[in-house]
C-alpha cells in the first residue's frame, strides 16, 4: 500500500455533498487529521456535520473533492471495505443477537478462530467495565451499558479511525460527563484517530484536540479549544462557543478600540477606522465603583448559578452580561472595566447587503415583483432610453439580459414587521446575534436570498417576518 | 349522565356474546359429533376411519402440497417487493403499495373468472395443470396478505442497523442474512400463517379453475352433503388441531423481542 510522507491519517480536499434537492450539506470542506488526534465537529443540527462523517464512513459518496486515507483515495469505497468503524447516534446495536455475537459480528465477518474472539470480547468488554455480559440480551441493558457496547463493538475491530456520531445525545448529564472522560481515557489508552460529532460546545472543549466549527456547510473555524474559544474567527463562532457579549465597534488607533461608549487598548492589531465586532466573555468584565470604570452603567438583573452571578448591566442602549462570584444589587449604578487580554476583535462580516437582480425587456428589475422604482438611466451613466430601447452614450444598443444590477442596502436601514404584506419581501429568521445594543438577523427570503438585518427588537428563530425597504436607502450599481 | 357509563367489561360484553353463540357453542358442537356415531354413542371410529382411508389421507396431503408451495411463491414474490417499497424513497409510497392491494378491492369471483380466462388462453384446456392452475390462483388471491405484514415489519427495519452491519465488515449479502432476514422474521410469520391457513382449506379458487381434486374444505363439505356429520366434524377437528399446531410451531420462532415489535399473530 503507497504511504504518504505526511503523518495524516486522513484528509479530506475539497468535500462538498449537495442532495438531489439542490441542498449543499456540505461545501468545500478541507481539513486533515493526524494519526491519534482526537478531532470535533461542531456545530448546530443541520451544519453538516453528520453528513461529513457519513462520507468519511463511506454511507454517503462526496458530489465532488477526495478523501484520503493514509494517501489512498477512498471516496467510493463502500463501508465494509475501509479501516474506519462508527459508533451511531442512537447505538444501533442489533437487537436480535446477545452482546457478545453484537460485538462479535465484524470479527466473525473476518473468520476469526472462535478462541481468539472469546479472548478479544472479554478484552473489550474488559475495557468499557461490562465484563460477564456476554450472554445478557440488548433490550436488558440500560442507555449507558448500550452506549459502552456500542464503543465496544467498534473498538474490538480495531479500526485506524473511530467515527462518533452524538454518541452521548441520549444521556443524561451525569453520566454524560462520565462517559466524556471514560472516552477521553480510552483515546489517550489506544491511540486511535478519533472524529467526533457533537453539537454541546461544553463536550467538544472538553475532550477535542481539535475543533471544526461548522454553520450551513462550511467550516468556520478550525483550531485547538483554546484557539476556538479565546480567539473566535468570527461572529457565528463567539456566539457558538460559550456565552459571550458581541458588540459593534471601530478601530480608533493602533491597539485601541472604542465600542460601548468607551475607548479600550487590545491585544489585536487591526487597521484605524475598520468597522469591527469586539467579543468580550463575561468572565472578563470587571466590575467597580461607577468613578473608576470605564462603561458606566446599571445592573438590571443578578442571577445566582452556583459557582457565579450571573449579572446584567444595562449601559445606554448596550447590555453587558458578566459573570462574577461577587454578588451586585439590581438597580445599583456600577462602572465596568475590561482589560486588553479580555477584549478578542473581529473585523466585522459583510454588513452591507448586496442583492444581484437582472432586468426585464422593459429595464424593470426582476425582483420584489418589480416594485421597486427604479430608472436604469440613473445607474448606467450616459445611457438612454430612445424608442423604450436602452442605448450607452455613444448610441449602441444595450442588451437588458446581459445587465446585472447589484442593489446595495445597509442592515440598519431594513425594518422587519410580521405583517405580510407591509413589506417588500418576505422570509423568516435563521440566524440571530445579540450584539450589546441590537440584535443582528439573518433572513432567508422564500427565494432563498439571505438579508443581514439589524434590530433592537427581539424575534424569535423561524419567526415569520416581512422586510421593509426604504426606497431611498437603496443603492443600484452595475455587475461589471 | 352516570347512566349511559359503561366500564371497559362492559363494552366486551358484545363480542363475549357473539364469541359463545358462534365459535365456542359450535366448536363443542364439533367436538361431540366428532366423537359419536349415528346413534349418539361415543366412538373413535370417525378418528381411525381418517387416518386409515387413503382417500382422506390423500386430500390431507395434497391440500398440505398446495398449501406449502402457495405460501412459498407468495413469500418469494412479496418478500422482494415489500422490501422494495419499504427502503425506496418514493414519495407515493402508499399509492404503490395500494396498487399491490388493489385486487382485494375487486370482488373475488370476478377476478379467479378473469384469471380463468387467461389461463384458458395460455394453456388451452385448464385440466392439465390443475395443481400448478390452483397455486397461481390462490397466489393471486393471498398475494396481499403476505405484502402487507411484510411491508410492515420491513419499514420499521431500523437502517442505521444495515449501515451497522455495512461498517462492521458485513456487504451486501451477508448484511441480508445477518441483520435483514433474521429481523424481517415475525412479518414472515404473519404472512406465511395468514396464506398457509386460507390456501390448506380454501376449495373455491378450486372449484372455480375445474380442479376436482378434493382439499379438506371441499373433502368437509362432501361429508355435510352426504349428511356424514360425524365424520365431517372429525375432518374439522382434525384440521383445526393441524392448523393449530402449525401456529404454535410458528410462534416458537419468535423471542420475546420480536413480540414487542408486533407483527405475530398470536
Amino acid at each position: 500500500m503507497e504511504k504518504n510522507n505526511s503523518n495524516n491519517i486522513i484528509e479530506l480536499r475539497n468535500i462538498s455533498r449537495v442532495f438531489e434537492d439542490g441542498f449543499a450539506a456540505v461545501d468545500g470542506f478541507n481539513l486533515e487529521v493526524k494519526k491519534g488526534e482526537f478531532v470535533t465537529f461542531l456545530g448546530p443540527s443541520g451544519c453538516g456535520k453528520t453528513t461529513t462523517l457519513r462520507m468519511i464512513a463511506g454511507f454517503e459518496i462526496p458530489t465532488s473533492g477526495e478523501i484520503l486515507l493514509d494517501g489512498r483515495e477512498i471516496s467510493k469505497l463502500p463501508p465494509n471495505k475501509r479501516p474506519i468503524n462508527t459508533v451511531f447516534q442512537r447505538y444501533a446495536l442489533f437487537p436480535h443477537l446477545n452482546i457478545f455475537d453484537n460485538i462479535a459480528f465484524g470479527l466473525k465477518l473476518k473468520k476469526l478462530p472462535n478462541q481468539e474472539i472469546v479472548k478479544k470480547v472479554k478484552r473489550v468488554l474488559e475495557m468499557v467495565d461490562l465484563e460477564g455480559f456476554e450472554k445478557r440480551k440488548v433490550s436488558t441493558l440500560s442507555g449507558g451499558q448500550q452506549q459502552r457496547i456500542a464503543i465496544a463493538r467498534a473498538l474490538v475491530n480495531e479500526p485506524e479511525i473511530l467515527l462518533l456520531d452524538e454518541p452521548l445525545g441520549a444521556l443524561d448529564l451525569k453520566m454524560r460527563k462520565e462517559m466524556q472522560l471514560e472516552l477521553k481515557n480510552m483515546h489517550e489508552k489506544l491511540g486511535i484517530t478519533f472524529i467526533y460529532v457533537t453539537h454541546d460546545q461544553e463536550e467538544a472543549l472538553t475532550m477535542s484536540d481539535k475543533i471544526v466549527v461548522m454553520s450551513e456547510g462550511k467550516i468556520q473555524q478550525i483550531g485547538t479549544p483554546e484557539d476556538i474559544y479565546n480567539e473566535p474567527k468570527n461572529a457565528f463562532v463567539a456566539d457558538f462557543i460559550g456565552d459571550s457579549n458581541i458588540f459593534n465597534g471601530i478601530m480608533t488607533g493602533k491597539l485601541r478600540v472604542r465600542f460601548c461608549g468607551a475607548e479600550f487598548e487590545c491585544l489585536d492589531d487591526v487597521a484605524e477606522g475598520t468597522k469591527i465586532d469586539a467579543v468580550v466573555r463575561p468572565e472578563d468584565v470587571v466590575i467597580t465603583t461607577p468613578d473608576k470604570g470605564a462603561i458606566k452603567g446599571v445592573v438590571t438583573s443578578v442571577i445566582f448559578k452556583g459557582i457565579h452571578y450571573e449579572i446584567t448591566v444595562q449601559s445606554g442602549k448596550n447590555e453587558i452580561v458578566i459573570q462574577s462570584t461577587k454578588s451586585a444589587k439590581t438597580g445599583e449604578e456600577v462602572g465596568l472595566n475590561i482589560e486588553p487580554d479580555g477584549i478578542h476583535i473581529m473585523v466585522s462580516e459583510t454588513a452591507m447587503n448586496h442583492i444581484e437582480a437582472g432586468l426585464n425587456k422593459s429595464y424593470e428589475l426582476d425582483i420584489f415583483d418589480g416594485e421597486l422604482d427604479f430608472n436604469i438611466t440613473d445607474v448606467l451613466a450616459g445611457s438612454k432610453l430612445v424608442d423604450n430601447v436602452l442605448v450607452d452614450a455613444s448610441g449602441n444598443e444595450i442588451d437588458p439580459d446581459k445587465l446585472k444590477i447589484i442593489l446595495s442596502v445597509l442592515p440598519e436601514d431594513i425594518e422587519m414587521s410580521d405583517e405580510e404584506d407591509a413589506g417588500i419581501v418576505n422570509g423568516h429568521i435563521i440566524n440571530l446575534i445579540y450584539k450589546g445594543d441590537h440584535y443582528s438577523y439573518v433572513v432567508r427570503t422564500d427565494d432563498e436570498e439571505d438579508f443581514i438585518v439589524d434590530d433592537e427588537d427581539l424575534w424569535n428563530m423561524d419567526d415569520r417576518v416581512s422586510l421593509m425597504i426604504p426606497q431611498d436607502k437603496i443603492k443600484y450599481s452595475i455587475k461589471k | 349522565m352516570k347512566g349511559l357509563r359503561f366500564s371497559r367489561k362492559q363494552l366486551g360484553i358484545p363480542y363475549a356474546l357473539f364469541l359463545i353463540c358462534f365459535v365456542v357453542a359450535p366448536l363443542f358442537v364439533i367436538i361431540y359429533y366428532a366423537f359419536t356415531n349415528g346413534e349418539g354413542q361415543f366412538t373413535l371410529a370417525n378418528f381411525t376411519g381418517f387416518f386409515t382411508n387413503p382417500n382422506t389421507l390423500g386430500t390431507l396431503c395434497y391440500s398440505f402440497a398446495l398449501a406449502v408451495v402457495t405460501t412459498c411463491v407468495c413469500l418469494l414474490l412479496a418478500y422482494p417487493i415489500g422490501y422494495i417499497l419499504a427502503k425506496s424513497n418514493l414519495k407515493k409510497k402508499g399509492v404503490i403499495v395500494m396498487i399491490f392491494v388493489l385486487p382485494m378491492w375487486i370482488n373475488f369471483t370476478l377476478r379467479i373468472t378473469a384469471l380463468k380466462e387467461i389461463l384458458t388462453m395460455i394453456e388451452g384446456n385448464l385440466a392439465y395443470h390443475p395443481f400448478l392452475n390452483s397455486v397461481i390462483g390462490m397466489t393471486y388471491d393471498f398475494l396481499p396478505f403476505m405484502i402487507l405484514p411484510l411491508y410492515t415489519t420491513m419499514l420499521k427495519l431500523d437502517n442505521s442497523l444495515l449501515e451497522a452491519a455495512n461498517d462492521l465488515g458485513a456487504n451486501a449479502v451477508q448484511t441480508f442474512f445477518k441483520v435483514t432476514l433474521p429481523l424481517t422474521i415475525p412479518g414472515i410469520i404473519s404472512g406465511v400463517v395468514m396464506v398457509f391457513l386460507p390456501s390448506m382449506t380454501n376449495y373455491v379458487v378450486l372449484d372455480m379453475l375445474y380442479n376436482s381434486t378434493y382439499i379438506m374444505g371441499s373433502l368437509i363439505g362432501s361429508y355435510f352433503s352426504a349428511y356424514n356429520w360425524h365424520g365431517g366434524s372429525m375432518i374439522a377437528l382434525i384440521l383445526l388441531v393441524i392448523i393449530l399446531i402449525f401456529t404454535l410451531c410458528t410462534n416458537r420462532f419468535e423471542d420475546d423481542d420480536a413480540k414487542n415489535r408486533g407483527g405475530a399473530l398470536l
